[in-house]
């Protein structure tokens, strides 16, 4: 038994034949779609490491099925920016030093473009409070939460 | 030319990138999703690992039955000890030390099973879901044991035997003396005294363990990625098992996601990904989930102390003694040792202080748990917390300030170096200094009236210090772990200026999130004399350097950065002769500075692409003798290390209703010496921190009485997220220390001082209802039961 699967991720429509239905979201974007920039940290929705934007709203990928995703438009990391332009939020990442090992990057990255659509993030409580659901274990989290600061304050400045 | 005529550049004495926040070069791929850890490798057609794990503590494997999983769709291979026999020698974790027993390492269980977790059987498959099919389908009879689940009750005549050939199932016994404790204890005004005991915990990286092997059947060669930061050791340690020559066996740790030292040990599962891709010739990948990686990487410290610690009148610390128990799990790890943890306990437990004597004993017990092994700070994080809480019981009984009683025993500036009383030596260090910047950056004095005031209306406010020193960057003449044969105590630097002017410098360390990539590059692009950018650094990878072991013991900034300076001055000295041929020159009025060897005061250079393509392709520009291959290599050994220390401290409120811990303010002041880039070293200490606020309020590897994992998954075993985490102030000390760059190690600090900061912050907190601390974490419901005890206590008092 296995079904097509027809997603958008970056702006890009793939159909994919094939697809177990037991397929997970995260294994079929690195496996099958070789999109290995979302990473995959305990596979049972805590960690957040793989956290992907489906239809604008951020999921981790590890806790839905490929099937679930079909019709659906995906953001992973791969689409936010690249090494020559970085997007505002990597950028104040890198500025503030808001990653070391990297793993989780990819999730904080995505949870953090859904906190800044979505919330005026008027205080670092706020942040912390949104970034609640991805783990680090590297930073400590002060400087993840100061590049989202730095970022809501562009936001103000870039978005229409 | 005198040397009082010579033009010079006062530039060329002052580093330029050393001590810059530059930004990290690992960054733009790690932000979008183009770094490569081990599990995004893709070779050709690789096969998947799937390995079937021990549900039992402790049994005798009577039978596998494999027959169903072979023919179980996409399978196309499954191993278990028996059919491995002959392919491998097992790895031994040897050690000089006196009463060690070294458990073989050995890719699956072979006869009995150990601990809940461990592999048994391995199922190579097409897919990974298809293998984990197959694992359904394997019948293993076991016949039970016996589970040893503690330590206090495997040290017990009757208890099983865990390992019989080793006759008991104290693995590792020690004792380090000096002085006459009994005797001063007795003479000391106040003795303290308390069991402490810091529980199991899991490093938890968050990348999960991860292997691909890749098999190239040209050469019949394997390259093994791994999420591992000692890629040197493996290496090392799977080509004596496998009897493969080095450039049959080349091991990359690529991108690495965090290891906290659950990566710095060989593991049986790198040992049968390298024998099942050679049986098979084909390329293998493996990535543990979450629960193999809680219950099958190395664990961290779970400890019980009993000590003592006697003080004379003026508060001055006189004796110490310290009795340990450590529960190192199931096997002694390679290359380290079950004694690492443990024994760090007792040789770090005097601290930075002056106590006259001590005597600490040590037993290493093996339980039917995963090994215990390195994890950031070893030993010291659970040495700190009982000194720094015997000096708090000590300030206590002799009615002193918690600040005041570190204040003299702290060994002050002018008596380093300064052998503490279990035989380590620190180097001249900022202790007192780091003690008095911390006082002042928290607003001391403040705290303790603000406290006052909050104690007036009932509120649980409580104030906690912790000093301490650990050893960095260690040499060739200290052991990094008791006994060890291996070298760990040099690093090889390698820097090459290629034919098109590239430069490329490569080392043995093995960066798993400390941006190594961009530390190293400032200290090659101060000393060669090049520009940040143009310096590419090479990092774990057994390939480039003949010798490496990795990155481990806060060993990289020191051990790599001395040998990036001497290799960086080698290859200055060719490009100025050569330089000095090109522009008619003195070699010694050359300077090299941002890629160009110049005639100092002029403006005659010659680019670095000038100097290759003079030494390399245009055979008419220099004498022959002159072309010298633009390489430096140097092996640095710093002989003894240095110091690095910091002191810490804490301010919590306890709700007395949730009995949730929260932390007020929190406060680091450091020495690590010269500082290389200030934006990773707060970084790294921010890092720390959380692991020290992890391990002092939440973290905890319960194992019930029948060796089960209570708490294997993120939602039982609870790491800090962001609104657990106070933001931190850091305050640098930058004690330049004696070894090349003066700089010291700091990657494990944060997590050494932090538990028992937190500790005594929460005891002082506790302290109007008599409570103390004497065990870590202290979860809201460890609090919440001490707080009934109290109160039962009381009213038991009020009834009489």
């Amino acid at each position: 038994m296995s079904a097509t699967v027809s997603v958008t991720v970056n702006g890009t429509k793939y159909d994919v034949q094939d697809v177990e239905p037991r397929l997970l979201l995260s294994d079929f974007l690195r496996d099958m779609l070789g999109l290995t920039g979302t990473h995959v940290g305990c596979e049972h929705g805590v960690c957040g490491a793989c956290t992907v934007l489906v239809n604008g709203d951020s999921v981790r990928s590890c806790l839905m099925l490929a099937i679930q995703a079909n019709g659906a438009e995906i953001t992973t990391v791969e689409g936010l920016g690249t090494p020559e332009t970085l997007n505002v939020l990597q950028a104040q990442f890198r500025e503030h030093h808001g990653l070391q090992c990297g793993f989780c990057t990819p999730g904080m990255l995505m949870t953090g473009e859904d906190l800044l659509r979505k919330y005026p993030l008027a205080t670092d409580d706020e942040i912390r409070e949104g970034l609640s659901g991805n783990l680090c274990r590297c930073t400590g989290y002060q400087n993840i939460v100061a590049a989202i600061r730095a970022a809501a304050g562009k936001r103000a400045e870039t978005v229409p | 030319m005198n040397s009082e005529t010579r033009p010079h550049s006062s530039d060329v004495l002052r580093p330029r990138n050393v001590g810059a926040a530059i930004k990290r070069t690992e960054d733009p791929r790690l932000l979008t999703g183009r770094g490569e850890y081990s599990a995004d490798r893709k070779p050709d057609r690789p096969l998947h690992v799937a390995f079937l794990r021990s549900g039992q503590p402790h049994a005798r494997i009577a039978r596998i039955d494999t027959v169903a999983a072979q023919v179980s769709p996409g399978v196309v291979a499954v191993f278990t000890a028996e059919n491995l026999a002959g392919d491998f020698k097992p790895v031994i974790p040897f050690s000089r030390m006196p009463n060690y027993y070294a458990t073989p390492i050995v890719p699956l269980a072979t006869g009995k099973v150990r601990y809940v977790g461990e592999a048994v059987a391995a199922v190579i498959a097409t897919s990974r879901y298809l293998a984990e099919d197959a694992l359904e389908l394997i019948d293993v009879d076991y016949e039970p044991l016996g589970a040893l689940s503690r330590a206090e009750t495997a040290i017990a005549g009757d208890a099983a035997l865990l390992h019989e050939e080793a006759g008991t199932n104290v693995l590792i016994a020690r004792e380090f003396k000096k002085g006459d404790v009994a005797a001063d204890l007795k003479a000391a005004a106040v003795r303290v005294s308390g069991r402490f005991e810091m529980t199991r915990k899991a490093p938890l990286a968050m990348e999960p363990r991860s292997y691909t092997a890749e098999y190239d059947k040209r050469r019949d060669a394997v390259t093994l990625y791994t999420s591992s930061n000692i890629p040197g050791i493996v290496r090392d340690a799977i080509c004596e098992s496998l009897d493969l020559p080095g450039h049959r066996l080349r091991v990359v740790a690529p991108d690495v996601g965090g290891s906290f030292g659950s990566k710095g040990s060989l593991y049986p599962e790198e040992l049968l990904i390298c024998i099942a891709a050679r049986k098979l010739g084909r390329s293998l990948k493996w990535t543990a989930d979450r629960l193999e990686d809680v219950s099958s990487s190395s664990q961290a410290f779970a400890e019980i102390v009993d000590a003592e610690m006697g003080f004379d009148a003026n508060g001055i610390a006189t004796s110490l003694q310290a009795d340990v128990i450590g529960d190192v799990g199931a096997y002694s790890i390679y290359p380290w040792t079950c004694g690492l943890e443990p024994v760090q306990v007792v040789s770090f437990l005097p601290g930075p202080y002056k106590i006259a004597s001590y005597r600490g004993a040590v037993r290493g017990v093996a339980t039917c748990k995963p090994p215990t092994g390195p994890y950031r700070g070893v030993g010291r994080p659970i040495s700190t917390f009982v000194a720094e809480r015997l000096m708090d019981l000590g300030a206590k009984a002799l009615g002193l300030d918690p600040l005041e009683i570190r204040r003299r025993n702290l060994i002050p500036a002018e008596e380093f170096p300064y052998r503490i009383a279990s035989g380590i030596i620190w180097d001249k260090t900022g202790f007192v200094e780091c003690l008095e910047a911390a006082a002042e950056a928290v607003g001391y004095e403040q705290l303790r009236a603000q406290q006052a005031d909050a104690r007036k209306h009932g509120r649980l406010f409580g104030i906690g210090i912790a000093s301490y020193a650990e050893l960095t960057g260690i040499g060739s003449r200290i052991a990094v772990a008791p006994g060890m044969p291996i070298n760990t105590g040099s690093e090889t630097a390698k820097i090459t200026i290629d034919s098109t002017g590239a430069i490329t410098a490569a080392f043995g360390v093995a960066s798993h999130g400390q941006g190594l990539e961009t530390t190293l590059a400032q200290i090659v692009a101060d000393d060669l004399g090049a520009r940040f950018e143009d310096v590419r650094v090479i990092q774990g990878d057994s390939d480039e350097v003949p010798m490496s072991t990795g990155t481990y013991a806060s060993r990289s900034a020191v051990l790599g950065g001395g040998a990036a300076k001497h290799a960086s001055r080698i290859l200055q000295d060719k490009i100025k002769r050569v330089a000095s041929h090109l522009l008619e020159a003195n070699q010694d009025d050359i300077e090299v500075l941002d890629g160009k060897a110049v005639v100092i005061g002029t403006d005659r250079a010659v680019t670095f692409k000038q100097v290759a393509k003079a030494v390399y392709s245009d055979m008419k520009t220099l004498p022959v003798e002159a072309r010298e291959e633009l390489t430096g290599t140097y092996t640095y050994d710093p002989i003894n290390g240095t110091t690095a220390a910091a002191t810490h401290i804490a301010v919590v409120e306890v709700d007395p209703l949730t009995c949730f811990v929260q932390i007020l303010k929190y406060v680091v002041a450091e020495d690590c010496g010269r500082i290389i880039n200030p934006m990773i070293v707060d970084g790294q200490v921010h890092g720390g921190v959380a692991q020290g606020i992890g391990a002092a309020l939440f973290e905890e590897l319960v194992y019930d009485d029948d060796g089960q994992l209570l708490s294997a998954s993120l939602v039982d075993y609870v790491i800090p997220s962001a609104p657990e985490v106070p933001a931190m102030d850091v305050v640098h000390i930058e004690s330049e220390s004696a070894v090349a760059g003066g700089f010291r190690g700091m990657g494990e600090g944060g997590t050494i001082g932090a538990p028992a900061a937190i500790a005594n912050a929460i005891a002082d907190a506790l302290s109007p209802l008599g409570i103390d601390v004497s065990i870590l974490p202290m979860t809201p419901e460890r609090i919440f039961k001490l707080m009934e005890q109290t109160r039962l206590n009381a009213r038991g008092k009020a009834d009489e």
